[in-house]
């Protein structure tokens, strides 16, 4: 791999474009985590980048694992059905929870009712 | 200053954009996927943040370092993003350096035309001056190779 840089060529400026996401506000986020003292600048920029490519990861999965192909959509089902089905996303299914229609949710209560009531 | 719960969550408009990039062209997502992916890399900051965290303490360290991300990723089955993520430090911290040798150079050039009016008077001393601020460099640049 060589890199040709011209001397006028400006490394902040490069540097500048590797992110979009405000590494300020990921640093609030990182200070809420309990036991945390200090972050070193360069962790805190990894932590930035990273958190760019998780959403694009997240994103990219979703869409190819769920049912918005065919209609050329993302969805929130799509992503929920992601966190359950995908290992590395595990992490994300409680606050990814599968929604089920009320009639469901009351459904399978009375089955676990029933259930209780044989025993 | 009351810490508002809405200021734990990143920016719709950079996340909408960059979930615009990663999926192909004329891709429809929804409003409440987009609140839900935002969420999600919240959360994944959290979590880098705890796991990386254990790192340090383990080397009995309070301060996070890269290592310690990079360390996080793997832990987390996101051995995926440590070649880019590796990639992307090596561009910040020579943008890093370079800022660096911008703000050196603006001090010296403003030093020059404070000396400049003096430069009559102090026209040996100069020579022992630039030397002086060579030396001084090479050392912080000695100094800033041990802490990465």
């Amino acid at each position: 791999m060589s890199q040709n840089r011209p001397e006028k060529d400006d490394p902040a400026l490069d540097a500048k474009k590797t992110i979009s996401l405000p590494i300020s506000r990921v640093r609030l986020i990182m200070k809420s985590s309990p036991d945390v003292s200090s972050i070193n600048q360069d962790a805190l920029f990894l932590t930035t980048k990273a958190t760019e490519l998780f959403v694009q990861h997240l994103a990219l999965s979703s869409f190819n694992n769920g049912c918005g192909k065919e209609s050329n959509s993302l969805s929130y089902s799509d992503l929920a059905k992601t966190a359950e089905e995908t290992e590395t996303f595990h992490f994300l299914t409680d606050i990814l929870p599968k929604k089920i229609l009320a009639r469901d949710y009351l459904k399978s209560l009375e089955q676990m009712q029933e259930e209780d009531a044989d025993l | 200053m009351a810490e508002k719960p809405e200021d734990l969550n990143l920016p719709n408009a950079v996340i909408t954009r960059i979930i615009k990039e990663a999926l192909p062209d004329g891709v429809n997502v929804s409003k409440e996927a987009r609140r839900a992916i935002s969420q999600a890399a919240s959360v994944f900051v959290l979590y880098a943040t705890s796991c990386a965290n254990n790192f340090a303490l383990k080397a009995k360290r309070k301060t996070l370092n890269a290592a310690d991300v990079l360390a996080a990723m793997e832990e987390m089955e996101f051995e995926r993003f440590l070649e880019p993520l590796r990639a992307a430090l090596e561009v910040y911290k020579k943008g890093q350096k370079g800022k660096k040798e911008v703000s050196e150079q603006k001090r010296k050039e403003k030093e020059k035309k404070a000396d400049c009016e003096h430069e009559k008077s102090k026209e040996d001393e100069e020579g022992e001056d630039e030397e002086e601020q060579r030396m001084e460099e090479e050392a912080e640049e000695g100094e800033d190779e041990v802490e990465n």
